[in-house]
């Protein structure tokens, strides 16, 4: 019984992102050639793709293992430059010309995964020894694990200052590698959403199975878990790497969308939308203990920050207010706090949308409203 | 069935246990009582693997428990309660007890021994959709007692059950144990209430500062002068 309905469930759910799927591409093949679609919806789509891969993947480690890791950005950086590199790579060797056909998407997923596997290799080697540490201790950790990356990347000869941030690998990189201009966001706008339904997916997949089950025991309590049996480092480093996997394929995607790669937009000190707190503040937000809320939240914080940088309205405020406008971590923070205080749980607390959920409740719903209105019936009657 | 041989323990440079030696029978509830510190809590955690003792050993059935890891311990049918009711507070009773079944892999064997421990924990089962967290003192700690007999364990470890509950909960967790004992699974229990532990063990260790310092049958013990002045308060 239990078995069908999740069989049921898994089917309903493919059947709809199939659905879904389909109207986004025929959309995109209706409006995909007109300005404000191609110039802004779909950069906008892209950037909270793998935002929302981010969020998510934060909420791994954060939410359901319950350590706080201030270095997100870090595994992004990785994944990063490991797909911009490789995808380099293989357009030197002649692999592909242009962004087109079989032999390119076959490069771009294997890019994206390769830059996925690095993150999580890395995962593991700072996941180790740092997961043996707790609370502050590991947030220390990690925030220095960030910086450092940023720092080695910077320096290694094939990817730093020289490299891949500026000069003319950053050229090749916009024209062929990853790097998508408007025209090609356009194109491989469904790469960008498969990636993040399948990332997505599979996270929920392991929130749901057995591993799930126990990183929540360690979250609650970790003695008890390991009283029954749970090997507590091992799920801790491994959701540890697993969540620096999604966090690289985030990367990857980030790759794609930027025409040049610089290490200073994964660093610690960037106001912009790829620092590890602003992360934090994603997961926060939308709810420690919930996939729903990292989506809902990351693509909020993006509209946040967009708004800020872009918005027509910000020029109508006064000064002052405007001023606050030009460091935007101090929104973030306000933002942070305004969480903490009011609805310290997040817009989700732990609840996840499910069709199978809103099935039943609207079941629910359905019989409940009968019910009272055969109970009115009665008590007319009854006068 | 166990069997503890002159286990030294140390913290930094406290000597926290000073060559203690214990054994516990099949089907015997053995009671370890003691003040504050003397070492009750870091022997079940040495037991369980939590720490690491400097010399001595410790066998289960003639098993070295001393070369397991600690997650494995509970495979070869040692469960430990921890003290201070953990559980799980962000899951019903039910996926606490599952959580305890761990490492059980047949669903079969897995929901009979969740029945089992319903009928020793009635409370539990009115509550099994219930969250952790929201449950009082004493039902938490039948929850992580009842966890811990989720895998069937030949001896059970129980720190400290009494800890923090009102006398009235006190009563009825150890009439729990108790009827836990008649069913015949073996209990190593450390307590602070040195009156009720003796009133329901076989037999009983004293441990004082890190050395066991009187043992015998919990009945004789509860009449001995020095157990009387010291612990029953008489």
């Amino acid at each position: 019984m239990k078995k069908n309905k999740t069989g049921f469930g898994y089917l309903l759910n493919t059947i709809v992102i199939i659905l879904l799927f389909t109207a986004f591409q025929i959309i995109t093949g209706i409006f995909g050639s007109q300005g404000s679609f191609k110039l802004v919806v779909v950069p906008c789509l892209w950037q909270c793709c793998y935002l929302i891969i981010l969020a998510a993947s934060l909420n791994l480690v954060l939410g359901f293992l319950g350590q706080l890791s201030l270095g997100h950005c870090g595994f992004m950086a990785i994944g990063a430059y490991t797909a911009a590199l490789l995808s380099l790579a293989c357009e030197r060797a002649g692999l592909f010309e242009d962004k087109e056909g079989a032999v390119f998407i076959l490069i771009l997923f294997g890019c994206i995964i390769a830059a996925g596997i690095l993150a999580a290799l890395v995962g593991l080697l700072v996941g180790v020894p740092a997961l043996r540490l707790k609370g502050d201790y590991l947030a220390i950790i990690t925030l220095g694990f960030g910086m450092i990356i940023v720092n080695i990347i910077n320096n290694l000869p094939f990817c730093g200052q020289d490299g891949l941030a500026q000069g003319s690998a950053a050229a090749s990189l916009y024209k062929n590698g990853l790097g998508f201009g408007s025209k090609d966001k356009v194109a491989y706008i469904w790469v960008a959403l498969l990636v993040t339904i399948l990332c997505l997916t599979l996270m929920f997949m392991f929130i749901r199975s057995k591993y799930g089950r126990a990183i929540k025991a360690i979250r609650d309590d970790e003695i008890a878990a390991s009283a029954s049996g749970i090997n507590t480092s091992y799920y801790k480093v491994f959701t540890f790497a697993y969540s620096a996997f999604f966090a690289g394929i985030a990367g990857a995607l980030y790759a794609c969308a930027n025409a040049t790669l610089s290490t200073s937009s994964f660093a610690f000190t960037n106001g912009g939308i790829l620092n590890s707190t602003f992360v934090v503040v994603m997961v926060v937000l939308g709810g420690m203990g919930s996939i729903t809320g990292s989506v809902v939240a990351a693509v909020i914080m993006f509209l946040v920050n967009y708004q800020i940088k872009n918005g027509s309205w910000v020029t109508a405020l006064p000064a002052s207010v405007q001023g606050i406008f030009e460091y935007p971590m101090l929104v973030y923070a306000i933002v942070l706090i305004v969480v903490i205080l009011f609805r310290p749980k997040g817009i989700f607390g732990t609840y996840e949308f499910s069709l199978m959920n809103l099935r039943r409740d609207m079941k629910a719903s359905l019989a409940r409203k009968s019910a009272e209105r055969a109970e009115r019936k009665g008590a007319k009657s009854h006068g | 069935m166990l069997e503890i041989k002159d286990l030294n323990v140390f913290y930094g440079a406290i000597h926290a246990l000073k060559g203690i030696s214990l054994t516990v029978d099949e089907g015997e509830l053995v009671s370890l009582i003691g003040a504050n510190g003397a070492g009750k809590t870091t022997t079940l955690h040495t037991i369980s693997g939590l720490l690491t003792a400097a010399s001595g050993s410790i066998t289960l059935d003639g098993k070295d428990l001393q070369k397991v890891a600690p997650n494995k311990i509970i495979s070869m049918g040692l469960a430990h309660v921890p003290e201070g009711r953990h559980v799980f507070a962000r899951m019903t009773v039910e996926e606490n007890l599952r959580m305890g079944a761990y490492i059980i892999k047949d669903q079969k064997k897995i929901s009979e021994n969740l029945e089992n421990v319903y009928s020793h924990f009635p409370r539990l089962k009115e509550r099994s959709r219930q969250l952790a967290g929201t449950l009082s003192g004493g039902e938490q700690q039948m929850l992580a007692t009842g966890r811990a007999l989720m895998t069937n364990p030949k001896i059970v470890l129980m720190d400290e059950p009494s800890m923090g509950l009102s006398p009235l909960l006190v009563k009825e967790i150890f009439s729990i144990i108790q009827e836990l004992h008649e069913s015949g699974i073996t209990i190593l229990l450390v307590e602070q209430n040195a009156k009720m532990a003796l009133a329901v063990s076989d037999r009983a260790y004293v441990l004082e500062t890190g050395c066991i310092s009187m043992s015998g049958k919990a009945s004789e013990l509860a009449e001995d002068d020095r157990v009387r002045k010291a612990y029953l308060g008489a």
